[in-house]
């Protein structure tokens, strides 16, 4: 991804009668790429996209386009266009008019209308549609004239919101990938706005993570995934458990008062730190012969694997398995470095990651090795 | 940001057209005929309280007969399929089209003494009854001229009452009046408080129809302002007159919504 | 309860018909008589039709009507795009005030527009400020209200993203206006003018303060006639005034019929 710098934000602030919605938003986006913005509904999402397209303006902030300053530039003078919530599809116009409407108001001839159309029409399989009334299309097929209405205009960067949103599950995954070939036949850089982090996940070159008009963290989705900067963004990228721990050392961690070795430096020595472990990265092993034990409180059969709680000490774990346990169960947890991610501390600390109402103080065991390390030889007083 | 400005023609209007006239009838009503400030025909209003009072019992009357004969009526075609109930409607309007000033007439002629209606009566034996010129005649005029505005409303929420809360209510025991009463009367109080309405002040402020229908001695706010403005020429006490109906009708609207708790959501026809 | 619910309803349709049906009898009896029908004439008809002052008169209420209805239509369809897009407590106050010409009597309306006019033309020097442009200006106030009110709730109900999906597309705001929004409002637009129009029509209480010797309108005139029986010709020519409307109603019905049932057909073909 060496390619050109297209769309710069630069410290974005927006109010909304006093209300701030965005927040220092600093964003670079490249030509080609297939940027996603990720948040809870609220987060500012939308309304940054809203300002690249040019409905609204930033109350402070500078919006970048190939290094030129386009602040007040309105939407229609700007080389972006947008695929929009619910598709705005013009009622009174049929299919082959929606498509048409950007070209006709360049005054393009008719000729040439006819066969981007038609190539349009083509291109998302819905040859023969041309004279079709928009109401009477199925939402994935409104949503695929939406694409085309926008694409036609051969934009700069196509801009969407939510577009997936109103799909039920079967089309939305076909859909998914249908917008991936496009994106990548077109050539054309996409900035896409969702709540659903397995869509932002599996479609994106990179994914920004936002929450209450802040952006949280900002990487490809494998960074995203495996290195969440926080206990929001490991919260709401898959299921995680998060526990208080403390940083004794580069590559030492202590979780419940027991050392475990981890592949994390450049922390303070005694840091207090959130330690993400993932539900799929857990190894069930004998009570015995694990490095913590619990007791199964609950089953879930997902199809693919089970989903357990393991109340450990009071804390509840939730773990994937595609073994069966059953509820009472004991069971022993086994925890490698790699499976421990650690993060700074934030102000979402506390609130994520645990998997029960309620969680008890934990004894602080005196128990001095290591449990994760196979060689049982570093000792650290 | 500048689509506000499509406004901005309107805003110019309303200031001159709407709010600008209602300040001269407040300047007017507070002054003599020399322009200079005074209560004296504020004061002189006392003289007419009875005519106040006697047309808000004609209007309040003129309004309860309404309801009354138009519930049943918006209740029944609310409950007939959709294109009768377009035609219904369409038929309930359609009489508007013609010159209410000519319809009244119309009644005028059938009431008199020796109209269609008594030449008919005393051809059977009964009557001559005394039908014109009465105070009945007044509230019948009324209610002959407002009766749509009070069928619109009605038949506008009761045709959007949901038919599976009938049929909910019927589950859960009720019977036919149960229902009714609490289910249908509460759910279209909103539609007769804006008929009620609808009737009330238009009726209420009439001098058309109690000059020609009514008795000649009684006289309704309407006509004492008409004659301020259109006889004694005398602006400053008509403005006072309209100042004081005004206030009236508000107090009146103020009290009747107290009723409903819906937050100014207007049935529009 | 069936046949109580028909024979109510036709009961209150004779209440609303009876004097109609009485003018329109009494438009073709051969005498002026409104109590005994004494024969059958079209001569009411050809009178209309040779009494220049009476159709001077339905002229003046029809241009009154005309540029009244599409005066109030572009100005109240302007003013409900700009209060759309305004905050929430000035759109209230706007409508508060919007809302006055609607919930006040019609004579209080009448009288004060009537207090301006007569101060305005006391500031020009002019006795005879009454007339063509009074009337015109009062149709026209108390019409906006029926627009503004009729267009609003369309715009409101309009996914908002119709319009910026037209601006993102490249076209300028007034642009997107025309092409986007306005077939969208249509319907709203078209009962505003229709209400405005008909009311303008009928309009006697407000135009009675505001108007001048030098112009008047039908229903002025027929209160004016109050001493003399009315004449005939003006039966007749409301009865063709009714008809003309009725005759547009139907048309329109039919339309609206089968529009939705084109509409039904569709929705139909969709789902099986």
């Amino acid at each position: 991804m060496a390619n050109s710098e297209i769309v710069r934000l630069e410290n974005i602030h927006k109010e909304f009668d006093g209300e701030t919605v965005l927040d220092n938003i600093n964003l670079s986006i490249r030509d080609k790429e297939f940027v996603t913005l990720l948040g809870p509904s609220g987060c500012g999402k939308t309304t940054t996209l809203r300002i690249i397209a040019g409905f609204e303006t930033p109350t402070s902030g500078n919006v970048f386009f190939f290094d030129k300053i386009i602040n007040d530039v309105p939407p229609h003078k700007r080389e972006v266009n947008t695929v929009f919530q619910r598709y705005a599809l013009f009622p009174h116009l049929n299919v082959f008019e929606n498509i048409a409407f950007g070209l006709r108001l360049k005054k393009t001839p008719e000729k040439v209308i006819r066969e981007k159309v038609f190539e349009m029409l083509k291109l998302i399989n819905l040859n023969g549609f041309a004279k079709r009334n928009v109401n009477s299309l199925s939402g994935g097929q409104q949503q695929r004239v939406a694409i085309a209405r926008a694409l036609i205009n051969s934009p700069r960067m196509l801009l969407l919101d939510e577009p997936l949103g109103a799909l039920d599950l079967k089309l939305r995954k076909d859909m998914q990938v249908e917008l991936k070939n496009i994106q990548q036949q077109m050539g054309v850089t996409f900035v896409y706005v969702t709540h659903d982090q397995e869509e932002a996940l599996s479609m994106s070159d990179t994914v920004v993570v936002m929450d209450n008009g802040v952006i949280q963290q900002i990487g490809t989705p494998q960074d995203i995934y495996n290195e969440p900067q926080n206990a929001f963004v490991a919260d709401f990228i898959g299921e995680s458990n998060i526990i208080d721990g403390v940083m004794l050392d580069d590559y030492l961690v202590s979780i419940f008062g027991y050392k475990f070795k981890c592949l994390d430096s450049g922390f303070e020595q005694k840091e207090p730190v959130d330690v993400v472990i993932r539900p799929e990265d857990i190894d069930i092993v004998r009570a015995d012969s694990g490095h913590l034990s619990g007791v199964v409180t609950n089953v879930t059969f997902k199809g693919v694997h089970y989903e357990i709680i393991v109340d450990v000490k009071g804390f509840k774990w939730m773990i994937q398995t595609t073994d069966f346990h059953a509820t009472g169960d004991e069971i022993g947890i086994k925890l490698n470095p790699d499976d421990i991610h650690i993060m700074k501390k934030s102000e979402y600390s506390g609130k994520f990651g645990d998997y029960s109402s309620y969680s008890e103080e934990y004894d602080k065991l005196d128990d001095a090795t290591i449990l994760n390390d196979d060689s049982e030889s570093e000792v650290i007083d | 940001m500048r689509e506000k400005l499509a406004a901005a023609p309107y805003l110019v209007w309303m200031a001159l057209f709407i709010v600008a006239p209602l300040i001269f009838v407040f300047v007017y009503a507070f002054t003599d005929a020399n322009g200079h400030f005074t209560f004296a025909n504020i004061a002189a209003l006392k003289a007419y309280l009875p005519t106040f009072l006697d047309s808000i019992l004609l209007g309040a009357i003129a309004a309860v007969i309404c309801l009354l004969i138009a519930y049943p009526f918006a209740y029944f075609i609310s409950r007939t399929k959709p294109r009768t109930q377009r035609i219904i409607v369409l038929l309930v309007m359609l009489p508007m089209c013609m010159s209410f000033l000519l319809r009244t007439l119309a009644w005028v002629s059938l009431f008199e003494d020796t109209g269609i209606i008594n030449n008919f009566l005393t051809s059977i034996g009964i009557g001559p009854f005394k039908l014109i010129r009465t105070r009945a005649a007044i509230v019948f005029g009324m209610v002959y001229n407002y009766l749509p505005y009070m069928i619109l409303p009605l038949y506008t929420v009761l045709m959007k009452i949901d038919g599976r809360l009938l049929e909910a209510s019927a589950d859960l025991g009720a019977n036919k009046a149960t229902t009714f009463r609490k289910v249908i009367l509460p759910l279209s109080v909103p539609g007769i408080i804006s008929g009620i309405t609808m009737v009330f002040v238009p009726a209420v402020s009439t001098f058309y129809i109690s000059v020609k229908m009514g008795p000649a001695d009684t006289a309704m706010i309407g006509d004492i302002i008409e004659k301020q403005f259109k006889n004694a020429y005398n602006p400053n006490l008509g403005a006072a007159m309209s100042l004081v109906l005004m206030v009236m009708i508000f107090v009146c609207m103020a009290i009747m919504n107290r009723f409903t708790d819906s937050d100014g959501e207007d049935i529009v026809l | 309860m069936k046949t109580f619910g028909k024979i109510y309803t036709v009961l209150v349709f004779v209440l609303l018909y009876t004097p109609i049906l009485l003018l329109m009898l009494f438009s073709f009896n051969s005498t002026k008589n409104t109590v005994h029908f004494t024969g059958f004439t079209l001569k009411w008809y050809e009178e209309l039709f040779n009494n220049g002052a009476l159709l001077q008169l339905l002229l003046n209420t029809l241009i009154i009507a005309v540029i009244a209805s599409v005066v109030a239509t572009v100005l109240g369809t302007m003013a409900a795009v700009g209060i759309h897009k305004m905050k929430k407590r000035m759109q209230s106050v706007i409508l508060t005030v919007t809302n006055v010409p609607m919930t006040n009597p019609d004579i209080v309306t009448g009288v004060s527009l009537a207090l301006l006019f007569v101060f305005i033309g006391g500031m020009m020097k002019n006795n005879n400020v009454l007339g063509f442009w009074t009337l015109l200006t009062a149709h026209i106030t108390f019409g906006l209200p029926y627009v503004i009110l009729s267009v609003l709730p369309k715009i409101r109900q309009m996914d908002r993203n119709l319009m910026d999906a037209a601006l993102d597309l490249g076209c300028t705001p007034l642009k997107a206006f025309f092409k986007v929004m306005l077939p969208e409002i249509m319907p709203g637009v078209f009962t505003g003018l229709t209400m405005v129009f008909t009311l303008s029509l009928d309009d006697f209480v407000i135009s009675y303060f505001v108007y001048g010797s030098g112009f008047s309108t039908l229903p002025i005139e027929i209160y004016n006639y109050t001493k003399k029986p009315i004449p005939p010709t003006i039966y007749a020519l409301f009865t063709m005034l009714f008809l003309v409307i009725l005759a547009l109603m139907i048309v329109m019905n039919i339309f609206q019929a089968r529009d939705e049932r084109k509409k039904a057909n569709k929705l139909a073909a969709l789902q099986g």
